[in-house]
């Protein structure tokens, strides 16, 4: 009745175990006594009267534990399995280490990559209600998400009555002096809402007001938390202060929160107002801004985007020039931010859970295998009064053991995965992906992780138990043990195993497809040499280099003293380094063709004159730039050859002129060379049509130098920095890099790479455990007909039939796992088309690899358990009956 | 061996406790005089006898004490305590209830 004093007997036992039993078979055999002194007396003998009482009595094992349970704290029992269930696993190490290692893998490959996924497309961006806010930008057929014009976008906010707020933001450079020279760094103009759109206040200080973006304005800007750390040492009386930025004094008037991100831009340093004063702000057809929208309370994306298209359809009425073929794009922002990684995630993902169901269809197969070979303990255990439920719950408990054990290495193994795996990404990369930075086991890692081992011990405590529903236990206390149960098992095994031969092809199709698909993407035709070659991206301080005269003398200068650097053999400029993006296009209309406004869209870059040479480009006609293609004297330009074959087919476009697209006559120039197509655009990206101006005629203040080398290219990098600070000490220099770490680095090629090696390793693993199940089943099989075997020899089978007879047994089970994994595969690789580069997702190549790679392993995993059945001794297997 | 019959599912602990308000008994005298008194209806199987009886202890119903037997053998003697008198008393009425609410049904089907 009272809880307590029951409580308090329970404890006085528990520490007088011993006692308590020695008492109770005690009282028991007492019992059993009594019953036989009265059998006697009734006139039976001695012996029948033992028996009879023994029988009346049961099974007295039962009993003392059946009264034992009684006293026991619920708890107790649970130990008691467990050390149980322990001490098994002990006693059979091999077992215990093999599941739990296997199931361990698993977990740590899928926890680790859902840790990934859940940073980039679970967590949610770190604004107030990060939902309501999109991406608003332009779409034209080539770009479906373009950049804004800033007359453009002044209309949007204008009209638009979707969002409660818009804003726009891009990116730039900005000059700032310090101790050891002048320095580039990044910074961002936003409009003057940008931060509100986002919902975010400065930790210091204040917001731009309205109308700080405006011209004429008192030059502000806002300090990114780490600028504010790294430059003004964290001091809080900065607000109020100046700075010179790129040579003019800017008020810092706030400093944002340490934990505020922007992964769009994430390395920008400093936000300065956006003034509209740029030459690309007064025209309408220059893009250059990307828009951040805050949807009104009951506005839809899809609202939206249908009235963002109105508005772009309106405007190109109005400006049929400027405007045509501008639509409109919305979508949330989160989903422009991870767009791009998205579905590689999502394939690591289904990678990692692929590898996961064959670690536990594996696990699952070592725990029959354990079963039945503990059939007879288990009948035996049956025997001597354990109850069903009971041994249930020790075949729960030892499972729910390895999956314990097993998640806990998992979990382990998942941590040093995640930091592995973000230690192999690019620090430039990282940078943009400030989501990341959190990364670990975060509680939803850990209670995604705590679902994958409850369905595992879910798993894990059914399949025994079903085995033994299935077969008779007392089955199991016949000699042999043989019968229907094993043959079910066989079943059940080779089922399994299927399953896992088909994961396993699968995974290597999509892993051979992704790594066919990396080479055809590094060895995409560049169309010039990418070895030996250097390039460091240079930034002049607009305040000392006004002018254009300034601009080219200086870049004449760099060139001098960087081709003149020992092991240099050229050196050349270019306004975008080769292979990075179909971007900085430019609209053009040709002199004495009819034109009817279609928006003729190519590549522009702006290089110097040895910069073909430099990279390596042939000259298909015509000339490349030289010294005399300079200001005062004709414009010039030359195009690569998609450009040729777009606008001139059939005609030599040498000597043609071209403008802009109202042909104004500053614009006017002639094409004096053609080059063979060079990968302007990113890796994997089609070749567009571009044309390339003479530096001298249309100079920058901040490009790129090119160098050709004749040892290694890497070796001359900390060279550049010094040589260009002696030409002048206050430009900013940045990016030294050899053009072949660009090419790797580049995201395309970053992203199949991780997700080829990610994928192949998971394979690898899948390969391992697909063919040590393979030989789980044969082996088993094999041990299960020894006395066929046996038969079949004494009656004269040769040895070569019974090595037929196992791999026969083998070659089904692939036969049918490599079907089934190929469908898959095909079915897979569909789904992941968009991310191959030149391979079809039927790649016959691979597939045929994958399937030969397999089989091969297969059969020569079971060539063991077959040589083992041709060697049986006929006379051994019949007399072990 | 004749069949055993069923005890009333519940009634165990009260069988145990109203022979123990008789006299002092070990387990099987426990179970012979459930098994006499019945008229050798009712038979307690030792499998549910023994983990009652520590069901009872945990409770505080009845004492357990070693004496020694007539014929100079060691055994367990359980003993009624106050507690378990009172609960005997409890599960005695509610037995009873229960009996006439059983006979009144089976007395007047027609009008259930």
């Amino acid at each position: 009745m009272n809880p307590l004093s029951s409580f308090v007997k329970k404890l006085s036992i528990l520490f007088t175990r011993q006692r308590f039993q020695s008492e109770l078979a005690e009282e028991m055999d007492f019992h059993r006594e009594q019953a036989e002194k009265e059998f006697l007396a009734a006139g039976m003998t001695p012996d029948a009267a033992r028996y009879a009482a023994m029988r009346q009595f049961g099974n007295s094992a039962r009993i003392q534990e059946k009264s034992h349970e009684v006293v026991l704290f619920r708890w107790e029992t649970v130990l008691q399995d467990l050390n149980f269930a322990l001490r098994q696993l002990r006693r059979n190490p091999g077992f215990a280490v093999t599941a739990i290692l296997i199931l361990a893998l698993g977990i740590g490959a899928s926890v680790a990559i859902f840790a990934f996924v859940d940073a980039a497309l679970i967590k949610p961006l770190p604004y107030p209600n990060p939902t309501r806010l999109v991406e608003v930008t332009e779409s034209l057929a080539l770009f479906p998400r373009g950049n804004l014009s800033y007359a453009d976008y002044v209309d949007w906010k204008r009209m638009n009555t979707v969002f409660s707020s818009m804003d726009v933001y891009t990116a730039g450079r900005l000059d700032i002096n310090t101790p050891s020279g002048t320095e580039s760094v990044h910074g961002l103009k936003v409009s003057a809402g940008f931060l509100g759109t986002l919902g975010i206040r400065p930790m210091l200080g204040r917001d731009f007001r309205p109308g700080e973006d405006l011209p004429g304005a008192t030059p502000v800007v806002m300090l990114r938390y780490g600028a504010w750390q790294k430059r003004f040492g964290g001091r809080p009386d900065v607000v109020g202060q100046t700075v010179n930025l790129s040579g003019v004094a800017h008020t810092i008037v706030g400093v944002l929160p340490s934990d505020f991100e922007f992964a769009p831009r994430e390395i920008a340093e400093f936000y300065v107002p956006l003034r509209p004063t740029g030459e690309c702000e007064k025209r309408r057809s220059c893009h250059n801004l990307n828009g951040v929208g805050r949807l009104k309370d009951g506005v839809t994306v899809s609202g939206a985007l249908a009235q963002m298209k109105s508005i772009a359809l309106q405007l190109e009425g109005q400006y049929p020039d400027s405007n045509r073929g501008q639509g409109a794009s919305v979508m949330p922002l989160s989903a422009a931010i991870v767009g791009n990684i998205k579905p590689v995630l999502l394939v690591l993902l289904w990678g990692a859970g692929l590898l996961l169901l064959i670690a536990c269809v594996n696990v699952s197969s070592l725990l029959l295998v354990r079963a039945e070979s503990r059939r007879r303990e288990i009948a035996v255990r049956g025997a001597l009064g354990a109850s069903r439920t009971r041994l249930s719950r020790q075949f729960i408990t030892e499972a729910l053991t390895v999956v314990a054990a097993g998640s806990a290495v998992g979990l382990g193994l998942a941590d040093l995965g995640m930091k592995g795996l973000s230690g192999l990404i690019s620090k430039d990369w990282m940078a943009g992906m400030p989501f990341l930075h959190g990364l670990g086991l975060s509680p939803r890692v850990l209670i995604f992780s705590t679902c994958l081992s409850l369905l595992a011990g879910i798993l894990f405590s059914i399949t025994p138990i079903l085995h033994f529903r299935l077969s008779d236990m007392r089955n199991g206390l016949t000699e042999g043990g043989r019968g229907s149960a094993g043959t079910l098992w066989r079943r059940i095994g080779a089922n399994l195993v299927v399953i896992e031969l088909a994961t396993a092809v699968v995974l290597l199709a999509g892993a051979g497809l992704l790594a066919k698909s990396l080479y055809r993407l590094v060895h995409d035709d560049l169309g010039f040499r990418a070895d030996h070659l250097a390039t460091v991206n240079v930034g002049l301080p607009p305040s000392a280099f006004a002018t254009d005269r300034q601009q080219v003398a200086f870049g004449h200068a760099l060139l001098d003293r960087l081709g003149s650097l020992p092991g240099v053999q050229s050196a050349a400029l270019t306004s975008m380094l080769p292979v990075s993006c179909n971007c900085n296009t430019d609209w053009v209309r040709f002199v004495g063709k009819p034109y009817n406004g279609v928006h003729n869209e190519v590549n522009e870059r702006v290089v110097s004159a040895e910069f073909f040479r430099t990279l390596g480009v042939k000259l298909k006609s015509g000339r490349f730039f030289s010294e005399e293609d300079g200001a005062g004297k004709p414009n010039v330009i030359v195009i690569n050859q998609a450009f040729a074959q777009k606008y001139f087919p059939g005609e030599d476009p040498v000597g043609k002129k071209l403008g802009d697209t109202a042909l104004t006559p500053a614009s006017i120039r002639e094409i004096v060379g053609v080059v063979e197509n060079f990968k302007d655009a990113g890796l994997g990206q089609e070749q567009w049509p571009a044309e390339y101006w003479p530096f001298d005629q249309s100079p920058s203040g901040y490009f790129y130098v090119v160098l050709r080398t004749s040892q290694d290219a890497a070796s001359i990098l900390p060279a550049l920095a010094p040589a260009i600070h002696s030409v002048n000490s206050h430009v900013s220099v940045d990016w030294e890099r050899t053009m072949q770490q660009n090419i790797d680095d580049s995201q395309a090629a970053y992203i199949h790479r991780s997700a080829a090696y990610l994928i192949g390793s998971f394979a690898a693993l899948a390969l391992l455990l697909g063919v040590v199940g393979l030989y789980g089943v044969i082996a088993y099989s094999v041990s299960q007909r020894t006395r066929e075997i046996g038969v079949r020899m004494a009656l004269g089978a040769q040895r070569s039939s019974v090595y037929l007879l196992i791999f026969g047994e083998a070659g089904r089970l692939i036969a049918v796992g490599v079907a089934v994994g190929l469908a898959g595969s095909v079915a897979a690789a569909m789904l992941i088309r968009k991310l191959f580069f030149g391979v079809q997702a039927w790649d016959a190549t691979t597939l045929v690899s994958v399937a030969a790679l397999l089989a091969v392993s297969a059969l020569l995993a079971s060539l063991i358990p077959a040589h083992r059945a041709a060697s049986v001794n006929p006379t051994d297997a019949l007399r072990a009956e | 061996m004749a069949r055993k019959s069923d005890l009333l599912p519940g009634t165990l602990d009260m069988l145990i406790l109203k022979t123990l308000a008789r006299a002092p008994l070990h387990g099987y005298g426990i179970a012979l005089s459930i098994k006499r008194s019945s008229d050798d209806v009712l038979t307690v199987e030792e499998g549910s006898l023994y983990p009652a009886l520590q069901r009872l202890l945990l409770q505080g119903w009845v004492k357990a004490e070693w004496r020694v037997t007539e014929t100079r053998r060691r055994a367990r003697y359980y003993t009624l305590t106050a507690a378990g008198r009172k609960q005997l008393g409890i599960e005695l009425s509610q037995f009873e209830e229960m009996i006439a609410a059983i006979g009144r049904v089976l007395q007047d089907p027609q009008e259930a």
